[in-house]
């Protein structure tokens, strides 16, 4: 297979280990006076967007920031718990930069670049040391030195953490750099905003149509470059740990503007999410990887086992991860943990009322902590309740807030009786096509953190994504970018009353008027329900080429219901949530189709995209290196009209090989 | 979608935006499932105002699992409701018996000007961080992060201080819609912290000049805020920042 002329990835020559620090040393800067002059449009403030503006603003640029919240703050990456993986060797385990970079590779079940991924493991120990400054307060040893704990796939200790709320420390951290930008004017930031379109002009982007979420007013907004931060696209599936608001209307606007679209069908089900109630449920909630650092994952060994799970027996519960994987245990990836927990209650073990869970259990975390506090505290022939009371307190310290959330959520305590878990979509490792660079296929158009495919292959390792997030933002879209910016020093101010930025204007306005005039009889809330059904049953945990061919007809007729049925209450000019909603549910619609194209054209399985009919006897994915060891890079030609380019993925540095946690 | 038999009355305030008055509507709501969230609820009062082609209740919220801070109701004289340490989005039916009347307002604050309906403007808080809530270091400064050993309590302290949401709840649960543990907060994480002892004097003066500036009360001493804070953030937070702002302006060298 060759690549295809439209995907450069102008990765540089040379040795890998030596690639990004050469680059660096090479890419064409941009000088103070000139910087002054050139403005750079960010989109989205999670850890990408609010470490990259805050960071490109300190360089000197003009930097307008937007974000739909009413705060950079609520960005989503404030949710993410169990932590950040760095290549510090602090634990004195054996980590390395190779190590986490071949990590990643491999946990990516090899369809991740090289160069790429290479380049985020020598700069994941930069991002630790920025976030200590900052005064980040990742979790302490006695000695006043940073603790590590374990993730999934990994056989070190390198993921740094404050209790379960290391994306909230991360992302205040990067907040308070960017309001600190905001402070000196270096930033204009733009809360409450959502961009609907981007502009451009002689074939770069040059800005983007932005829609006040308060006053309904649309913007033009000029740049000289544009950074798409907006994270993934899991809310396709309706149900997911995502955000209500977070959506795909920027990247996906991008795309249908030139921007190639990368590998789709890759999305990560995370194994361990509180499991569904009822209908009336409006998200899923995650219990973080961390926990399977301590928790044991368990089904009974008895299909239709109805007694309570304390009432069954150590030697009458099958550890199933253990069983299968005993070299990573619980500690297997996301991917592979997931389709076990599946694999379970499709054969009739699984537990709760739904039978649609498995058991988290700390019971033996208790027994075990509890143990060494009495140890530490010199204590011999403690009782066992004492055992146990100590043990709770030292879980209580380290998932606390997990523990807490998951008690307000269901109504049961997990302390005496066993979590129930269930997969759930949480991230999404497809994106916008970047190049090295971190540019799009669109000229002065990037895209950062999750909103690009380019780090984590098929499948991302846990405590990741904040990483990916950060690097990007503070250590390698400030250089990166030199290398357009440089060229773009005589362009002088641009305007936004060119044709093009009236045009795409009213195009947005168009668009938000017919989706007021419609004035149908179903609300956006239910269209993105069903779309969310077929998406999860037909290209879920479990995707076959039946199931995908009925999907993309089931998707294109709700495509064509939506725009003849959809109600949207309210007015335009006005804080009017439902016709966000709606604007984003019609994007996610358009998405969808594309992601079971790209599913159905993937015959191999591969990290998280399992196609049922390419397995191994045991079960586990089967890929296919000679056929479609490549990123899937989309081209949007027209409605239902997309064509496909193909980056081959050259393993110069890592021989593959069948992924084995055994 | 009921499948619950819970049966309420919704008093909620409508407000069209911050230039039109306010009042209370009344909404009858059936086959609620006490394992809903209090949004989840409102989640199916929308559905049947869009059925009925009424408009919606405009709400904040984002996250639904008590992180982003965004979510912000006054429900039944409380924020964030009757339970302690929980934001409305984990909030759960459960707390609520069937034939509850409950009574919904927005966080009521001249700060907080009404946008529409339960959503309120918190822009003064975002100000308030960029008076001087952050350590002044650019990127690709710092040392290597282990040079820098902090003693594990004052980073657990420093860590309870910095888990604030930036809700608001604290404002609004204050008779004098004070900001004081907000500010406090911050102010109190990076004053245990190392990194933040250079611009310690000049953080508490500038963060405590926005605050005012902004038009937050004084505080009211009543402690409501911490008592109603979802993420437990205590009082002495207010005592620290108090001590920090008074030693800053005796020793300051700013007006």
């Amino acid at each position: 297979m060759a690549t295809s002329p439209r995907l450069d990835a102008k990765i540089p020559e040379g040795p890998l280990e030596t690639k990004w620090s050469k680059y660096r040393s090479s890419v064409p800067l941009v000088n103070p006076a000139n910087k002054r002059n050139l403005e750079v449009i960010v989109v989205g403030t999670g850890l990408a967007g609010a470490s990259a503006a805050a960071t490109l603003a300190e360089l000197g640029y003009k930097v307008k920031a937007f974000c739909f919240q009413d705060s950079p703050r609520r960005a989503h990456s404030i949710a993410a718990q169990g932590g950040i993986n760095a290549a510090k060797n602090y634990q004195n385990d054996g980590d390395s930069i190779y190590r986490l970079f071949y990590d990643t590779v491999k946990g990516g079940d090899y369809r991740s670049r090289e160069a790429n991924v290479h380049r985020l493991a020598e700069v994941s120990g930069n991002i630790i040391d920025q976030c200590v400054a900052q005064g980040v307060p990742f979790a302490r040893e006695y000695g006043g030195l940073l603790s590590n704990r374990s993730f999934g796939g990994v056989q070190v200790q390198r993921t740094f953490y404050a209790a379960g709320q290391t994306g909230q420390q991360l992302l205040l951290g990067a907040y308070s750099g960017l309001q600190r930008q905001v402070g000196m004017g270096t930033i204009q930031m733009y809360n409450r905003h959502e961009m609907l379109d981007i502009v451009n002009i002689d074939g770069k982007c040059r800005g983007i149509i932005a829609r006040n979420l308060i006053t309904g007013e649309l913007e033009r907004h000029a740049g000289h470059a544009v950074l798409l931060c907006t994270g993934g696209y899991g809310n396709v599936f309706y149900l997911s740990t995502n955000a209500m608001g977070s959506n795909v209307t920027a990247a996906w606007k991008a795309h249908r503007r030139g921007a190639f679209f990368g590998n789709p069908c890759f999305t990560q089900i995370h194994p361990t999410c509180i499991p569904v109630s009822g209908e009336h449920q409006s998200k899923l909630t995650l219990m973080s990887e961390s926990l399977r650092n301590d928790g044991r994952i368990w089904v009974p060994k008895k299909k239709d086992d109805n007694r309570p799970a304390n009432a069954i027996p150590e030697d009458e519960r099958d550890y199933y991860l253990e069983r299968r994987y005993p070299a990573f245990g619980n500690l297997v990836p996301r991917d592979i943990a997931s389709r076990a927990a599946k694999e379970r209650c499709d054969a009739g073990y699984g537990v709760g009322s739904s039978k649609l869970a498995v058991y988290l259990d700390y019971s033996a975390a208790f027994q075990r902590y509890g143990m060494g506090e009495a140890n530490k505290n010199n204590i011999s022939n403690p009782s066992q309740e004492d055992v146990i009371s100590w043990g709770k307190a030292v879980v209580k310290e380290k998932y606390g807030n997990l523990f807490d959330m998951y008690k307000q959520i269901t109504g049961e305590d997990p302390y005496e009786v066993p979590m129930r878990i269930y997969p759930a979509v949480h991230y999404t490792m497809g994106g916008l096509w970047v190049d090295y660079n971190l540019m799009t296929t669109v000229p002065g158009l990037y895209a950062l953190g999750e909103a690009n495919f380019s780090d984590h292959g098929a499948n991302r390792l846990g405590a990741s994504a904040l990483m990916q997030g950060l690097a990007d933002g503070y250590f390698v879209i400030p250089y990166t970018i030199g290398s357009y910016l440089s060229n773009e020093i005589r362009t002088g101010k641009i305007s936004t009353d060119h044709p093009e930025f009236i045009k795409v204007e009213a195009e947005s306005k168009a668009r938000i008027e017919k989706l007021m005039n419609i004035q149908g009889t179903t609300s956006p809330e239910m269209f993105h329900r069903r779309l969310g059904k077929i998406m999860w049953d037909k290209c879920g945990m479990a995707r076959n080429a039946e199931g995908l061919s009925q999907a993309i007809t089931e998707i294109r007729a709700l495509r064509e219901e939506f725009w003849r049925d959809v109600r949207v209450m309210g007015k335009v000019n006005e804080f009017n949530p439902e016709l966000d909603k709606a604007n984003r549910v019609a994007d996610f619609i358009e998405l969808g189709e594309l992601m079971c194209i790209d599913a159905l054209n993937r015959n191999e399985s591969c990290g998280g995209h399992f196609r049922e009919e390419y397995q191994s006897e045991e079960g586990e994915a089967l890929r296919d290196d000679e056929d479609y060891r490549y990123v899937a890079a989309w081209q949007y030609k027209g409605t239902e009209d997309w064509e496909l380019h193909k980056e081959e993925l050259i393993y110069d540095n890592i021989k593959i090989a069948q992924r084995s946690y055994k | 979608m009921s499948e619950g038999n819970m049966r309420l009355t919704l008093k909620v305030w409508r407000q069209s935006n911050e230039n039109t008055a306010g009042s209370f509507e009344n909404y009858q709501l059936e086959g609620i499932s006490p394992d809903m969230s209090f949004l989840e609820m409102f989640d199916v009062l929308n559905e049947q105002l869009v059925e009925a082609k009424q408009d919606p209740v405009a709400f904040d919220h984002d996250c639904r699992e008590g992180i982003c801070g965004m979510c912000s109701m006054h429900i039944n004289g409380q924020p964030h409701g009757p339970l302690q340490g929980v934001t409305t989005c984990q909030l759960h039916m459960r707390s609520f018996k069937d034939g509850d009347t409950i009574v919904v307002e927005p966080w009521r604050a001249g700060s907080f000007p009404v946008i529409k309906d339960l959503v309120v403007d918190r822009d003064a808080f975002d100000r308030i961080i960029s008076a001087g809530g952050f350590v002044s270091v650019n990127t690709g400064n710092a040392q290597d992060a282990n040079n820098l050993p902090v003693p594990k309590e004052a980073a657990d302290d420093a860590f309870a201080a910095a888990a604030c949401i930036g809700c608001g709840a604290c404002v609004a649960a204050c008779k004098n819609a004070s900001a004081m543990l907000f500010v406090s907060a911050k102010i109190s994480q990076l004053a245990l912290l190392p990194q933040g002892q250079v611009e310690r004097k000049i953080r508490a003066e500038k963060m405590v000049a926005q605050m005012d500036a902004e038009g937050f009360g004084a505080c009211s001493n009543t402690q409501a805020c911490s008592a109603e804070c979802p993420k437990g953030i205590t009082f002495d937070n207010i005592a620290r920042m108090n001590r920090e702002y008074l030693g800053a302006k005796l020793s300051s060298t700013n007006v």
